[in-house]
């Protein structure tokens, strides 16, 4: 299986009260539970369940995710800057394991 | 001789064929009498409150393959503290499970709109229900045609 691999579109300069637009995307299987692999046996369900965004330390964003998500888990949020910081993405997989990854924006 | 072997055989399959045509359509007979599990969904989160109103929902009229369909939504809210939109369900009612996701918002984000990509296993309603921080709650459906289904199989 490919490595599991978060990536994320933040621009890096915002106006202050622009509206800017957050794109996420990470590696994943997001296996159902209803898939079967090439001998026909069933894959046990293995999904990313949620996601959350924070920006310095508050959350702003969260999803949660079920097995109607499709492989490669997309998504895309808007959100209003007003000062300068840091976002941190996080991921939670059905195992367990969390991804995350960290982008900074500065205001003027 | 070998002709007329062949042609029993074409013969044969054309009835199993016509067999397998009669059963998926039996098929999904049954499938339409289940109930609507989205719908009972959105009654359960919503008890009943919730208004039928445009909701700008974004996916496509037709979906060729139903393994990656895009889903995009935008909320008309001026996202202050005293009205903001709290949480969006996205359902659909011909998936395994009606639930699709389900989005947390905050007033800082300013505007209230997102986008995913969806499976969808055939051509189905898609819906979106969103809770105010007011209690109330409004919906919105979407019809998908699916050629290709994106569930497991």
């Amino acid at each position: 299986m490919s490595k599991i691999k978060p990536r994320g579109k933040v621009p890096k300069k915002a106006a202050i009260d622009e509206i800017i637009e957050i794109k996420t995307l990470i590696r994943h299987p997001m296996h159902s539970g209803r898939m079967k692999d090439k001998d026909g046996k069933n894959i046990p369900k293995r999904i990313i369940n949620k996601f959350l965004v924070k920006f310095n330390g508050k959350q702003i964003f969260g999803m949660d995710l079920e097995p109607s998500i499709s492989t490669n888990p997309y998504i895309a949020f808007p959100f209003k800057a007003k000062k300068s910081g840091t976002f941190d993405f996080e991921w939670t997989d059905d195992n367990g394991e969390k991804y995350t990854m960290s982008r900074k924006m500065d205001v003027s | 001789m070998k002709q007329q072997k062949m042609k029993i055989i074409s013969r044969r399959s054309v009835l199993f064929l016509m067999g397998g045509v009669a059963s998926s359509a039996l098929f999904t007979k049954f499938a339409m009498a289940k109930p609507n599990l989205a719908l009972q969904r959105i009654k359960e989160i919503s008890k009943s409150k919730v208004e039928e109103v445009d909701l700008f929902l974004d996916v496509p009229e037709i979906a060729e393959n139903g393994n990656q369909v895009k889903v995009s939504f935008d909320i008309d809210s001026p996202m202050t503290k005293d009205d903001f939109v709290r949480t969006v369900y996205l359902l659909a009612d011909g998936n395994p499970a009606p639930n699709v996701a389900k989005f947390s918002f905050t007033t800082d984000m300013g505007a209230c709109s997102a986008t995913t990509r969806m499976r969808l296993s055939k051509t189905q309603n898609v819906y979106l229900l969103a809770e105010y921080n007011n209690g109330k709650f409004a919906m919105t459906k979407s019809k998908v045609k699916v050629t290709i289904g994106g569930c497991g199989g």
